[in-house]
């Protein structure tokens, strides 16, 4: 074909046009080593190099064509010769010649591209009609010709390939079975309860799972095709047989060219892929490399590329490659990561957890000092496999405690691993060898989208299983590039809300203007904005709890805050009173819909268990409080950054089931923490049992009475964002109870960032919820007493600042719509509906 | 009503008096009734005493009360602030933040409140409706 070369290119030839051997003619297209060599690729199937790894999409619908790795004139017009159904049968190493039923070759280098061949247990009657593999094309096409007139089969061997070939009987309509030698399916990745619970599962989709079974002899079979008889005499019938037993490597011709072969098969090479003989090079499933053969597409692309460097003089090695997995067979996830049994590491560790409910098994190796991930083994969800796989690949260390990898999400374990945790040599995308290294580089080089960096860097192109992954990984690094990450609170502080709590707190400030004086920037207005004065606003009082209505902290306030109400759409506002646990008397009761009707104030329980009276006019804010508080109510702050409700159930007191009094309790909290201010609002609930009808665990904190006292769940949020509370205490006193919160909500007054819920900010806590323990339970810190102490100023310094405003004159004064006129506001217009007021 | 139409007010001397020292928030706003040659209008009106000693602008502004975003009477009880170099009111509703000189919306340059000369006599403040 390439006549029109002028040096003489030197011959290359390589034997095998599977997956490997292709990715080897890519690479030397790719680089232009065509120049160099002039290729000839022999391969002993009928059809081009195809996708194996996907060849069971056949059955499902594929063509030949649309599973192939390239188009069908890649090798022609890429000027390399590829010569399909003609195998090689001889290698002659003194003449350096390959020879085929066709003719004889010349070679200066030769690769062997060769893979593997499925193995066919020495049964006798193994080649009876109806005795089939399942690994070409061809062997796929016999099967379903064998499928016609047949109602049943059987595959050997209960591994992975033997399940995808159940898979594909199943879909060709036969009845299954898969007899397993084992006493367990997947023996090589799973163990015995992962194969057992793998066993139920395969089960339960209808194919027979046979385990411990020798077939001694195939037979003709009575009422089927043939027969199996087993080593106990029990017999299978059946109308076609898969073996499915394993691979061995197809190392026929190196080992009749006197190539150095291992003892159980496997052209020998080193690291260069060079086999015995310098001149030829072995890849792919042939090759033997440290005694291991690897199984995979991607351990073979690799060889690949080392045998391209080779061919090159470049100075790619092959240094062996993860055989980890993840697949999903018969609809099945399955994952195994290194040393799943933990059987090559002496003193490892295991974890492992198993839900007979939903099937699934997930096992951890651990390295003795509980620091590294060993191996893994998951059967019935994959979810965690990435992770998993990171921290196993890149020797990540673990958490603190290893299981919460493994315990299921609703228990708040297993934290994902950020991309921004993976060092640079995370290999992100096997296929291909891209890590994170690379991916940082194309974008520091122009690659602006992931389109871009899969083009740079051929990441998530070959098997796709990295796809996930590489997103994440570009998403985040582009993000730390883009807009960089100002963590400044606005334009009038260079500081985190944190940092100015601190700041606060160390100085002793006690005004927004010194604050601002003090650390503002200095190139800015000293009057700060709508951002920086609530939160500061919200610290100091934290902090120093002084009255949000005195003349200094006027200024700083949201109007919810300045009118102690939340300004509804039409500029009215609205009066909740605080209605602790959510019990209230029918005096109570009454006053409020006697003051909701003098004010004509449209009344609705709300969803926090209280009464939020809508519709007040500015003016009559003042004396709407004045008549509640004389009935013994006290502001509710809904319209504060703190303590909204803590809702409760009606508990041991009347409820058959109830263990606590759940509303007692609520009560006891919601007048102890009433009136902190926080970064955000914070909502409780006391469940008297387990049934949980207060939904606790949807709360920043929830109690859940049990016999021996309270469990504590923190960082639940309803709202936009759905977060089930985490588990934080067990079988706490009430005193505990107390102790425990205070610190826990100090902490988080102390170090969320503004307008943080308790959701959010434990999410984006470093370390977690083991962190949070034990800052809290263990005093990390050392921090405790002085938590305890800021709560007990905050409880200690409470006044209703409703009872506070009308108190004063001064204050009182603010309460007015207009400074010169007393008439109401006419542009406030009602309208009724449902026999209440609303907005026109 | 709309917040856009700038009216000239007429040369005749049309100031008022509206309300003293006394009613004002320090670094906050009040809302009073003004006179204004189309008929009554409700004023937001914002003291920001350091700014003088500061040698900076005014210490006294007047806009429009009527925030258009809500169609409600509730500027005087948004928060003064300073974006960008100009004073500033946030609305308390949706946020829109008008600078105090000129009343123009920074989120929206179509959007303009209108705005009155303020000023103190004495202990009075004083606006030219
Ligand atoms: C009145 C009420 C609805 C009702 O008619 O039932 C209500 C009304 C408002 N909610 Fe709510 N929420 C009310 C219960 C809830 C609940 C249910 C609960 O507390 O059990 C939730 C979900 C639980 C949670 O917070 O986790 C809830 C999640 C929100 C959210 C979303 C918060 C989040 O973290 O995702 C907002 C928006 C925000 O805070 O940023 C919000 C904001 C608001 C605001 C303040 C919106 C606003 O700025 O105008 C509403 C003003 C109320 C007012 O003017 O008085 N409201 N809101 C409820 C008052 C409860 C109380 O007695 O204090
Ligand atoms: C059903 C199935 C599912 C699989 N699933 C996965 C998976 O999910 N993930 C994964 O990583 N791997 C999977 N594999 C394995 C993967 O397909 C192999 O690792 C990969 O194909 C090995 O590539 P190779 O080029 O070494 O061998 P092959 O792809 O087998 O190619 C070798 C080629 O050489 C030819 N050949 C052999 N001898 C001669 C000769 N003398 N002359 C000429 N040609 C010759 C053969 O006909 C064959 O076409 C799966 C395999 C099968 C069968
Ligand atoms: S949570 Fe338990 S105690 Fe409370 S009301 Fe429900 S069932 Fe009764
Ligand atoms: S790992 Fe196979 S495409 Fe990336």
């Amino acid at each position: 074909m390439s006549t029109q070369k002028l040096a003489t290119p030197e011959q290359l030839i390589i034997i095998g046009n599977g997956m490997v051997g292709h990715h080897l003619v890519e690479q030397l297209v790719d680089n232009a080593a065509l120049e160099r060599y002039q290729v000839t690729v022999f391969g002993e199937e009928r059809h081009r190099a195809y996708d194996r790894v996907h060849l069971s999409e056949y059955f499902s619908g594929r063509d030949a064509d649309s599973l192939a790795l390239c188009e069908a004139d890649y090798y022609a017009t890429s000027g390399v010769e590829l010569r399909t159904s003609e195998a090689v049968i001889e290698i002659d190493r003194n003449s350096q010649e390959v020879v085929t039923e066709q003719g004889r070759y010349p070679y200066d280098r030769l690769v062997l591209a060769t893979g593997s061949f499925p193995f066919v247990p020495p049964i006798p009657g193994n080649d009876r009609d109806g005795c089939l593999v399942y690994r070409t094309l061809d062997d796929l096409d016999a099967i379903q010709a064998a499928a016609e007139n047949a109602t049943t089969g059987v595959v050997v061997g209960g591994g992975l390939l033997g399940l995808e070939a159940a898979n594909a009987l199943r879909g060709l309509n036969l009845d299954t079975a898969v007899v397993e030698f084992a006493s367990r399916l997947m023996p090589m990745q799973v163990d015995n309860e992962g194969g057992e619970l793998l066993r139920e599962k395969i089960a339960a989709l209808g194919v027979q799972v046979l385990t411990e079974r020798a077939t001694q002899r195939i037979e003709p079979g009575e009422t089927s095709r043939l027969r199996m008889v087993f080593q106990d005499d029990k017999v299978l019938e059946t109308d076609l047989i898969v073996f499915s037993a394993g691979i061995r490597p197809q190392d026929t011709l190196a080992r009749e060219c006197g190539l150095d072969i291992g003892e159980r098969g496997g052209v020998v090479v080193d690291n260069q892929c060079l086999t015995s003989d310098p001149a030829i090079l072995a890849i792919g499933e042939v090759a033997l490399w440290n005694q291991s053969i690897f199984g995979l597409v991607a351990p073979g692309y690799q060889m690949a590329k080392a045998a391209f460097s080779t061919l090159t003089e470049g100075d790619t090695q092959f240094g062996g490659a993860d055989m980890s997995t993840k697949l999903k067979l018969l609809g099945v996830d399955v994952g195994s990561i290194g040393d799943a049994h933990g059987n090559q590491n002496p003193g490892a560790r295991m974890f492992r957890y198993l839900d007979p409910i939903k099937q699934e098994y997930r096992k951890l190796v651990v390295s003795s000092d509980g620091k590294k991930l060993l191996g893994a083994m998951l059967v019935g969800n994959n979810s965690v496999y990435d992770t998993l796989l990171q921290y196993y690949s890149n020797g990540i260390e673990l958490p603190d405690e290893p299981a919460s990898l493994i315990l299921p999400q609703s228990s708040g374990a297993a934290p994902t691993l950020g991309p921004g945790a993976l060092p640079e040599t995370a290999m992100i995308c096997s296929c291909h060898n891209v890590t994170k290294g690379n991916i940082c580089t194309a974008i520091d080089g122009d690659a602006t989208d992931l389109a871009n960096v899969k083009g740079a860097t051929k990441a998530s192109t070959g098997c796709g299983g990295c796809t996930a992954l590489l997103k994440s990984v570009v998403d985040h690094e582009l993000e730390a590039r883009g807009v960089e990450v100002d963590k400044s609170i606005c334009e009038h502080f260079a500081h985190t809300r944190q940092e100015l709590y601190d700041i606060v707190r160390v100085e002793g400030i006690k005004t927004f203007s010194e604050l601002i004086e003090k650390h503002g920037n200095q190139d800015t207005h000293c009057l700060g904005c709508d951002i920086c004065k609530p939160a500061v606003a919200s610290i100091l009082a934290s902090c120093f709890n002084e009255p949000i209505t005195d003349a200094a902290h006027i200024p700083l306030q949201d109007t919810n805050d300045t009118f102690m109400a939340n300004m509804q759409k039409n500029g009215t506002y609205s009066v909740v009173p605080r209605v602790a646990g959510g019990e209230i008397t029918p005096d109570k009761l009454i006053v409020l819909g006697e003051v909701a009707k003098k004010y004509s104030l449209y009344s609705k329980v709300t969803g926090g268990q209280r009464i939020d009276l809508f519709g007040a006019r500015l003016e009559d804010l003042p004396d709407i409080w004045g008549e509640l508080i004389a009935a013994g109510f006290e502001t509710g702050h809904a319209y504060g950054k703190s303590l909204r409700t803590v809702k409760s159930c009606v508990g041991s007191t009347w409820c058959r089931y109830g263990v606590q009094d759940s509303v007692g309790m609520a009560i006891q909290l919601e007048n102890r923490y009433k009136g902190l201010r926080s970064p955000h609002k914070i909502k409780f609930g006391v469940s008297g049992c387990t049934r949980e009808c207060a939904e606790a665990q949807s709360k920043d904190i929830g109690i859940i009475a049990t016999e021996n006292g309270w469990n504590l769940y923190v960082c639940g949020n309803g709202g936009m964002r759905p977060r089930h509370a985490e588990l934080f205490a067990t079988d706490l006193d009430d005193e505990q109870l107390y102790r425990t919160i205070d610190r826990f909500l100090m902490f988080y007054v102390r170090t969320a960032d503004r307008l943080q819920r308790t959701s959010v900010w434990r999410e984006n806590l470093d370390g977690g919820l083991e962190y949070l323990k034990e800052v809290i339970l263990e005093d990390s810190l050392g921090i405790n007493s002085e938590l305890e102490r800021q709560m007990q100023h905050v409880v200690d310094s409470y006044q209703c600042e409703w009872a506070n405003a009308i108190s004063d004159p001064d204050k009182l004064k603010r309460f007015r719509s207009f400074v010169n006129d007393d008439r109401p506001d006419p542009s406030i217009i009602m309208t009724s509906e449902r026999g209440q007021l609303r907005p026109a | 009503m709309t917040a856009t139409a700038l009216k000239h007010t007429v040369s005749t001397d049309t100031w008022q008096p509206l309300c003293t020292k006394a009613d004002l928030v320090a670094f906050s706003g009040v809302a009073a009734w003004l006179n204004t040659s189309e008929g009554p209008a409700q004023v937001a009106i914002f003291y920001l005493p350091r700014q003088r000693s500061q040698g900076q602008e005014k210490e006294l502004y007047a806009l429009d009360h009527f925030d258009p975003f809500s169609n409600a009477n509730v500027i005087a009880r948004g928060i003064i602030g300073d974006v960008k170099g100009s004073s500033v009111v946030a609305s308390p509703l949706y946020k829109q933040h008008f600078r105090l000189e000129d009343g123009q919306c920074l989120e929206d340059e179509n959007i303009k409140l209108r705005t009155w000369k303020v000023a103190f006599r004495g202990e009075e403040v004083w606006v030219e409706g």
